[in-house]
């Protein structure tokens, strides 16, 4: 059998762990997958943060900000993270609920299109949700006239994807009463509802769609980094519904002063600065310089969008069912 | 069953790999539920879905095996130059990542695939791959190939004299030898697609087209991941096993047993061969739907190859370890389950494609978080977990051979105080090399292109070339994706290839 190879293995494993534990303190930061991998703001800021800390950055990365709390609460209160990156405003209730976390205690001044003055989770950056579309091509002004259009998009899963979950809070916010109505009459324009981002993009790009829904920073990774403005955002009538990713400390830390230090150093030019061109958002806290070239081509939405955690878990369920209704005819 | 003789070979390292088995099936599933608080029971939409799994399972099987009947006929009846070949490649839609295989249907029949332009040339309406006969059709792409070789082996396995006898006598070959066969050997094909449609999660969901088409796997993803429901995760998964053990049930009632003797491994010589026209045309269209979207992989991944980041041979490093030491350990788990043999191999043989995957990971996080930090196992229990879920198809492939060997090996072994190991190594291992090479090759392709339990463990060193290329999708880079696609499809084609070579490299054995 092979499987006693992994024993010495394991215990190898388990070794150098104690080992570089006893020389300088490491802070666990627990993360979606695309904040760690080398494209992501992950390196940069683990870079910058070893920086000024005398400590060690370890990312733990799992999945999108849903499998990401999911992770925890399997782990508990015994779990090794100091810090958690990365959940939005539609996880927030639950993750409060979960008792895992503690006061964050940072003062700052946030340059978000709403106020914020949640005492556990700190926002680290944001973006509105939008249909991104070809330039050029027939863009609707508002989700009725894209739900009454021939216009092909689409779209994630909310049960299984955060900006899946984000359309059905902009539906429900911008619709109250008539998001019934609203998922009927956009179910024909949908081509296909994919588990995550990743697919419905390539899908896009692809061409199997006239639209996708992403965010309306997303046009900007095409004109930075590819030099192609042919992608664009739609702006719509109704407003958008935004996404602020925010950062907590677990309250079991071993580390409470370097988590402190480091949620106090997430709203400064060092870890800002690094957001809009790895992650495509906002930065929570717009650097000394402004943002990058290329951000002052996007959209920017009259009208702001947002449930409080609390409210947007309540109806969570009832939108579900809405849409899932409504797009099972 | 044929009685066995004497209990020749070591038993213990079956046992072993029973329990692992048993450990990451069951234990995973308990595991998940011992944490869970129970909070509801099944909702009408959950119905729904069960409904809608076990409709979309039940076509596709019966479409791939009632397809693959006559392609494999074609195969075995006809002889011509690329056979041998094209019979290798034929294979390759089993062993892809779901998601390259995916963007290679969408290439074909998309919207601005080639199905479609070419329909718009010639002024046609266009066709949508997007709803439920999207599903099937990825269904039967990936599992038609599947299904040929299976039934191909069984048309293979009619010794050339039963042929010569029928010929003699002037009787009809459909009834008296094809037919028994394909008892024989039909619903366990039929039963192993099933199981693999049943839990099928990415498929029905990118090309689904919607809430309409949602399998029970992704009801569990639901729970597992936005509402932390672990109790309905396991019903789910609970639900799922219950399914598979009903479908089984009722494939073994209608699979006859094979009573004629066995022949001489003569060439198989046919009299009654008409209609060769009819058999190529078969070959050629089956040929050309599971190539094309191959070839629209390579086609699209090339450009990508040169945008490839460096990180990508470390994770296709990684890849390759991951693949041989699941292949390794996967063959071993199976000649130890099938020395052991009994009724124990006919469930452990289905149990693991009726596991849910992100059960399992969920419930080994759970089993292993008490003693180690998971993150620093994300590769051992990858490899451990792919070899558990490749296991029915290296079974498959060894235990007809390995009943065989005990069947006519076994008395004359115990008579020369031939026994233990030294019958495994001198006995059984030479002679099960072909299926052994084949099922080993299996486990390494399908471990290759695995993306389900490394998402749970993985942390920053840790990057296999599917999530690596999953990362790239992430970050906007799809042209670079698309070369990693192609470099993922290359290396577990060519880990297929490698170890099915390996063992027929004296098949005149």
């Amino acid at each position: 059998m092979q499987n006693h190879i992994y024993l010495p293995l394991a215990a190898g494993f388990a070794l150098c762990a104690t080992g570089t534990l006893a020389q300088t303190p490491v802070l666990q930061v627990m993360t979606y997958d695309s904040f760690v991998s080398e494209w992501g703001p992950g390196p940069a800021i683990k870079t910058a943060f070893e920086e000024t800390c005398g400590c060690e950055v370890q990312f733990i990365g799992t999945g999108d900000g849903a499998a990401l709390l999911a992770r925890l609460q399997l782990e508990g209160p015994r779990t090794e993270a100091d810090i958690v990156l990365g959940l939005d405003t539609n996880l927030t209730a639950a993750a409060r609920e979960t008792g895992l976390f503690a006061p964050h205690g940072v003062e700052a001044d946030l340059d978000l299109p709403i106020a914020w003055d949640d005492p556990d989770f700190l926002p680290f950056d944001w973006s509105y949700f939008a249909f991104v579309g070809n330039a050029g091509a027939e863009a609707p002004t508002s989700l009725r006239e894209l739900a009454d259009s021939d216009i092909r998009i689409v779209i994630q899963d909310p049960r299984s994807s955060t900006p899946g979950l984000g359309l059905l809070m902009w539906v429900k916010t911008a619709y109250p009463d008539t998001a019934a109505e609203l998922w009927a009459d956009l179910a024909d324009n949908i081509v296909t509802v994919t588990p995550g981002w990743s697919e419905a993009y390539g899908l896009f790009l692809e061409g199997e769609a006239d639209a996708v829904l992403s965010y309306t920073t997303s046009p900007a990774y095409h004109v930075i980094a590819e030099d192609d403005d042919t992608k664009v955002a739609w702006a719509f009538d109704e407003g958008h519904y935004m996404q602020v990713e925010v950062a907590a400390k677990v309250a079991t830390t071993d580390q409470p002063e370097l988590a402190d230090q480091f949620l106090a150093f997430m709203v400064t030019e060092g870890f800002q600065s690094i957001i809009p061109e790895t992650n495509w958002m906002y930065p929570a806290v717009v650097p000394a310089d402004g943002l990058p070239a290329g951000f002052d081509t996007l959209i920017t939405p009259d009208t702001a969008l947002l449930l409080s955690p609390e409210d947007a878990a309540a109806i969570r369920e009832e939108a579900l069912d809405e849409w899932r209704n409504a797009l099972s005819q | 069953m044929a009685q066995r003789a004497v209990a020749i070979a070591p038993r213990w390292p079956g046992a072993i790999a029973a329990a692992l088995v048993l450990v990451l099936t069951i234990g995973t599933l308990v595991a998940v539920g011992w944490r869970a608080e129970w909070q509801r029971g099944l909702s009408p939409a959950d119905w729904v879905v069960i409904r809608f799994t076990l409709h979309q399972a039940l076509v596709s099987a019966t479409l791939s095996v009632l397809l693959a009947i006559p392609v494999a006929r074609a195969l075995a009846r006809r002889q011509f130059t690329g056979r041998k070949a094209l019979i290798t490649l034929l294979g390759a839609p089993f062993l892809l990542p779901v998601i390259v295989a995916v963007i290679g249907l969408i290439a074909v029949f998309g919207r601005s695939g080639v199905v479609n332009t070419g329909l718009a040339w010639l002024g046609l309406p266009l066709v949508s791959i997007y709803g439920f006969h999207g599903v099937v059709l990825a269904h039967v792409f990936f599992n038609l190939p599947l299904a040929i070789r299976l039934i191909l082996q069984g048309w293979l396995s009619i010794p050339a004299e039963r042929f010569r006898l029928a010929a003699s006598l002037n009787m009809p070959v459909g009834r008296l030898l094809e037919w028994p066969m394909l008892r024989n050997i039909v619903p366990g094909a039929f039963l192993v697609i099933f199981l693999i449609c049943l839990t099928s999660f990415a498929v029905a969901l990118t090309l689904g087209g919607g809430p309409r088409a949602t399998t029970v796997e992704l009801a569990i993803y639901q729970a597992l991941r936005f509402d932390f429901d672990l109790g309905r995760a396991a019903m789910l998964a609970a639900i799922q096993f219950g399914l598979c053990a009903a479908a089984a049930a009722l494939v073994w009632r209608v699979t006859s047993v094979d009573a004629l003797g066995a022949g001489l491994d003569r060439v198989v010589q046919r009299w009654d061969l008409r209609w060769p026209l009819l058999d190529y045309l078969m070959i050629a269209l089956v040929a050309v739907f599971l190539l094309m979207p191959l070839t629209m992989i390579i086609w699209r991944g090339v450009p990508g190859l040169a945008l490839m980041p460096a990180s990508i041979w470390a994770a296709a490093g990684r890849s390759i370890i991951v693949a041989a030491c699941s292949a390794l350990l996967c063959v071993t788990m199976a000649l130890g389950l099938a020395l052991r043999g009994g009724s124990l191999i006919a469930v452990l043989g289905v149990l693991p494609l009726a596991a849910s995957g992100l059960v399992v990971g969920t419930g080994a996080f759970l089993l292993v978080y008490p003693f180690i930090n998971p993150a620093r196992l994300a590769l051992p229990i990858t490899i451990l977990v792919n070899a558990t879920l490749a296991l029915p198809f290296a079974l498959r492939a060894i235990t007809p051979s390995v009943d065989a060997i005990q069947r006519d090996f076994g008395r004359l072994g115990a008579s020369l105080g031939l026994t233990g190991w030294a019958f495994v190594r001198i006995v059984v291992l030479p002679r099960i090399r072909r299926p052994l090479g084949f099922g080993a090759g299996l486990a390494a392709a399908l471990s290759m292109g695995d993306l389900g339990v490394i998402t749970l463990f993985a942390g920053e060193a840790e990057e296999t070339l599917p999530l690596a290329m999953f990362r790239l999708m992430g970050a906007f880079r799809m042209e670079a994706a698309s070369g990693a696609a192609l470099l993922l499809l290359a290396l577990s084609f060519a880990a297929f290839w490698l170890c099915d070579r390996g063992g027929r490299a004296d098949a005149d054995l």
